[in-house]
């Protein structure tokens, strides 16, 4: 099949590559950029395993060709922690609060909360659970990361959380 | 002691054992996406296979044409029935004893049934290629209501064994018939319900549901034709039973198989078992001499991997006027689809559903069993629970609340008054079990003072009244469930999977620096063994916990265990763990008295550390002693400071608790909205309480999924209907309700550290408890059962048939 010239930025690294015009921007960063943090968990769109974060907003990356990407600035969970190595708030608030069991769906649902906390740096409770309706979690119940999102929302406002979790 | 000699407790802190909030160790990969799933593995020259699946729930295959297939550049090889036959790897074993068809030869048995396997360079030439297999079908009659699979003149499923009068089980009954078990005593129970004052009868039905993990299953095999060995990478929970199958499925010698489980996104019992897939790909291996990679998408998963529950369980109550029940009895009816491949311990083709007499003190009881095949798909796992004990948790619960609706009694007041008493542990079931532990009077006291019990009836009362006045349209339900889990299997006595002792193993190396490994039999899929096996090896050893390695999964290095599930990595290889750890410090007893010139009689263990009995200032550390153990041992001691144990529990564990639930139903919409969840759980010694309380959630939000909206259904035709995200029902943050959790802790007398295991009580004791809920909101109008799941049209029709709707 032809391929198609595509050049974007990806974790702040401009990549060029000749791509099938089918190959899903998912498989594209998986497999031809060895960023395999997000995963693929159903291919239709429902439960963000391979959310990333693409032009300022989080989109499902199984569900969008890489040639559809052409252009964008791609941010990916490879491309979340500090410029200095050390963890994101948000990363830290996963581990401190037990927002994860397998992590599967945890570089998804840490790279769409990272957007959200840009859409509202100091979200409720309830707009938490809104905002990462989107990506869906086998493993923890939801109410650990709701915490590990207002763990990191208070550490990076210098705000402190409005509501518990419980 | 001087300012900076540790205290005892800061000595103890540091250790970060048993009891401690540690943070998890895996997670420093996850959340940098650095975690090491299947899927994520690229080997040099790997190449991908793909199925051709049925459209049909039952057809003739007349003919397989591959010739447009195989033009598809990038195509190597399309395999079907007719290539494995001759290796005799048409059929695979199930852990049931039955066979199950690797590639369909004759005959289709279910819809997305696999019927041949195209090998190609990359993903998107096999999924082309799948596309152009032409495959011509002769559809026939479809079996889906297991109630009908013995007619008379039902058609016949399975013709590779129709005239096989025997099963795996004894005799079969019809040729659709898979087997009868049955438990307890018959006669006794018909005498007790003939003399019983009250009795209660009821169908309840667990539907079909799936596990639904986010990673589907996967696996890479690569066979080095040089060597003669196989290396195959999988989501597998068992890796070491999948290397035995392997190995006497392709008589490959097992020394020359590998099998490593990476991190696995989930299980649940999905990847439990051996699947088509699997054998495929080695195959194709075999064949290509490349790796092979196989990864299921969603819909395969959900229409061919591994369905759970579809009992379809007739149970009895006989109880006297005052509410003490007298038996139980109970007709299973379970539909395990078109092969027999429920993954329970061999000799149980029911699993543990004798566990059906729950909390209660039932004198006598009885349970039979049938098991059928349909035209669905294989499985029979597990699904978060030990195996079939959610099934036998909801049945019992569903009877308690209907008996107590018969007798005007409360559902709470039932179960206090049937409890087994704690005085009656070790307890012998009338269905065969003996109970460890327990304190079920305490648990559900606890639950009804903290939820405020008494209050939550009156309010029910006074809301009820209202409906009636026509002031609200919200119905409230109380939901009471009190569990008995049985899990940890199993004593060797009565457990085995395909002849193995389902024991587990741990293995310990204590490096000269005081560094440790430890290598398990087990398999975590997400329940945080790297960080708990070590808190059990801290507080056994007293080497702080993160100077502990724990790894599993790689069958090379790790000792045999029978893998994760059915809560059984605590109560048996969390045991090889202790006792594992306690053959090296009965050793490094030995290294300290020796370097400290006493006698091993004359120094006893402190924390960390051995001293000399009335002198704590004169003691040799564990780090000391490592050391020491690599150049200063005794004379005659052999070097080193290692031990391994293989664990056979000498009983099951009974994990208990009660939980209890508020909802508040709208009977125009149908909506159910969970007002309240309180989740008491009694796992005895706690390892980890913030990983106990994680597993606590996350079961719950699986119970809350299993009783609100899930089901894998199929037409009439044999069509599944649903099977993707779009329709199944996986809960997000908005819809999950809000976990509240508490404990009590009655520790296992039997276990070395007293531990039951947790992961699955959540599941087991949450579906009973949110259908009790949403079926009491309901009894006052003359309900008395309705099927799971409440999704809002089931529940909205229920309001329909009772006329609330005008």
């Amino acid at each position: 099949m032809a391929k198609t010239q595509i050049a974007m930025k990806v974790n702040g690294k401009a990549v060029e590559a000749l791509v099938e015009p089918r190959t899903l921007l998912i498989h594209f960063l998986r497999e031809e950029l060895s960023l395999t943090g997000p995963h693929i968990g159903c291919e239709t769109s429902h439960c963000g395993a391979c959310t990333v974060d693409l032009n300022g907003k989080s989109v499902k990356s199984c569900t969008m060709f890489a040639v559809q990407a052409n252009g964008a600035d791609i941010l990916t969970i490879e491309g979340i922690a500090n410029a200095d190595g050390s963890l994101h708030a948000l990363q830290e608030g996963f581990r401190e609060m037990h927002g994860l069991q397998c992590g599967f769906c945890t570089p998804g649902m840490i790279t769409r909360a990272h957007r959200l906390l840009q859409e509202i740096p100091n979200p409720s409770e309830q707009e938490i659970r809104e905002g990462i309706a989107g990506n869906l979690c086998r493993c923890t119940g939801y109410q650990n990361i709701v915490k590990a999102i207002q763990y990191a929302a208070a550490k990076l406002s210098g705000v402190p959380a409005k509501e518990a979790a419980e | 002691m001087n300012e900076i000699t540790p205290t005892s407790a800061e000595r103890a802190e540091r250790l970060q054992g048993l009891g401690c909030k540690r943070k998890r160790v895996e997670d420093i990969r996850f959340v940098q996406g650095k975690g090491n799933y299947v899927d994520d593995l690229r080997l040099p020259g790997m190449i991908f296979g793909d199925f051709v699946r049925s459209p049909y729930g039952h057809a003739r295959i007349k003919k397989i044409d591959a010739t447009k297939a195989k033009a598809v550049p990038g195509v190597i090889a399309i395999l079907t029935a007719a290539d494995l036959k001759p290796l005799s790897l048409h059929y695979m074993p199930t852990l049931a004893g039955d066979v199950q068809a690797v590639l369909a030869e004759e005959k289709v048995l279910f819809q997305n049934q696999e019927v041949a396997f195209v090998i190609a360079e990359t993903r998107e030439a096999a999924a082309d290629a799948v596309e152009l297999v032409e495959v011509e079908y002769e559809s026939l009659p479809v079996i889906v209501d297991p109630f009908k699979s013995m007619a008379a003149d039902a058609p016949v499923l399975r013709e590779d064994i129709k005239d096989k009068t025997d099963g795996a089980h004894g005799k079969r009954k019809h040729y659709n018939h898979i087997f009868e078990w049955d438990v307890g005593d018959r006669e006794g129970t018909d005498v007790a319900f003939k003399k019983a004052e009250v009795t209660i009868k009821e169908l309840i039905s667990y539907q079909r549901v799936h596990p639904c993990p986010l990673e589907t299953c996967q696996c890479v095999a690569s066979f080095d034709k040089i060597k003669g060995e196989l290396t195959v990478w999988g989501t597998f929970q068992a890796p070491h039973v999948i290397r035995t199958v392997a190995s006497l499925i392709s008589k490959i010698p097992e020394h020359k198989i590998h099998v490593i489980a990476p991190d696995i996104g989930g299980g649940f019992g999905n990847k439990v078992g051996a699947y088509p897939g699997y054998i495929c790909s080695v195959v194709a291996s075999i064949v290509t001499g490349r790796p092979v990679k196989w990864v299921e998408d969603r819909i395969e998963n959900l229409s061919s991997t591994a369905f759970a529950r579809d009992y379809h369980m007739t149970t009895e109550i006989a109880a006297t006027k005052d509410g003490r029940v007298t038996g139980l009895r109970v007709h299973v009816l379970a539909d395990h689809g078109a092969f027999d491949a429920c993954a329970d311990p061999t000799k149980w083709p029911a699993g543990f559903v004798n566990i059906v007499t729950g909390s209660y003190d039932f004198p006598v009881a009885h349970i039979g069993v049938d098991g059928v095949y349909t035209n669905k798909a294989p499985g029979g796992v597990a699904y978060r629970c030990s195996f079939r004990v959610t099934e036998a948790a909801y049945c019992i619960e569903r009877a308690m609340d209907i008996l107590a609706q018969k007798l005007g009694m409360d559902p709470a007041e039932l179960r206090m008054k049937n409890f087994i008493r704690r005085e009656q542990f070790p307890y012998q079931s009338a269905l065969g079990w003996e109970y460890d532990s327990g304190d079920y009077h305490t648990a559900m006291k606890k639950a009804m003072d903290t939820v405020g019990y008494t209050k939550l009836r009156e309010e029910q009362k006074d809301r009820q009244a209202a409906f009636k006045r026509g002031e609200t349209r919200e119905l409230m339900g109380i939901g009471v469930a009190f569990f008995t889990e049985i899990v940890g299997a199993g004593p060797s006595r009565n457990c085995d999977i395909l002849g193995i002792a389902m024991f587990d193993s741990c293995e310990i190396r204590i490096h000269p620096t005081g560094a440790v490994i430890a290598r398990m039999g087990t398999k975590s899929q997400g329940q945080g063994h790297e960080t708990t096996y070590a808190q059990i090896l801290a507080t056994e050893l007293g080497i702080p916990a993160d100077d502990i390695a724990v790894e599993e999964g790689n069958t090379d290095t790790a000792p045999y265990g029978l893998g994760t599930y059915g809560s059984r990595s605590t109560p048996v290889a969390g045991a090889a763990t202790a006792m594992a750890a306690r053959k090296i410090r009965a050793k490094a007893q030995m290294i300290a008295a020796h370097l400290l010139e006493v006698s091993e009689y004359d120094v006893e263990w402190d924390i960390d550390r051995f001293r000399v009995k009335g002198i704590p200032e004169r003691f040799k550390t564990m780090k000391e002693i490592a050391w020491a153990a690599y150049n200063r041992v005794p004379p005659g001691m052999e070097p080193g400071l290692e031990a391994v144990n293989y664990y056979d529990p000498p009983n099951m564990t009974f994990p208990f608790g009660a939980y209890i639930c508020i909802v508040d139903v709208d009977v125009d919409t149908g909506q159910t909205k969970v007002r309240r969840f309180y989740a008491l759980d009694d796992c005895g010694t706690r390892i980890n309480p913030m990983i106990i309380e994680g597993q606590v959630h996350g079961g719950l939000t699986e119970a809350f999924a299993i009783a609100m909206g899930q089901e894998i259904r199929y037409d009439e035709t044999g069509n599944i209907t649903g099977p993707s995200l779009m329709d199944y029902f996986l809960p997000t943050a908005v819809e999950t309700p809000k976990w509240e959790t508490d404990w009590t802790t009655t520790p296992s007398p039997h276990h070395p550290i007293g531990a039951k295991g947790v992961g699955e009580s959540p599941n087991v004791g949450g579906v009973p408890c949110f259908a009790n809920a949403v079926n009491d909101a309901f009894k006052f109008l003359g309900s008395t059962h309705i099927s799971m799941p409440h999704d809002n049209w089931r529940t909205w029709t229920v309001a329909e048939k009772l006329g609330l709707h005008g």
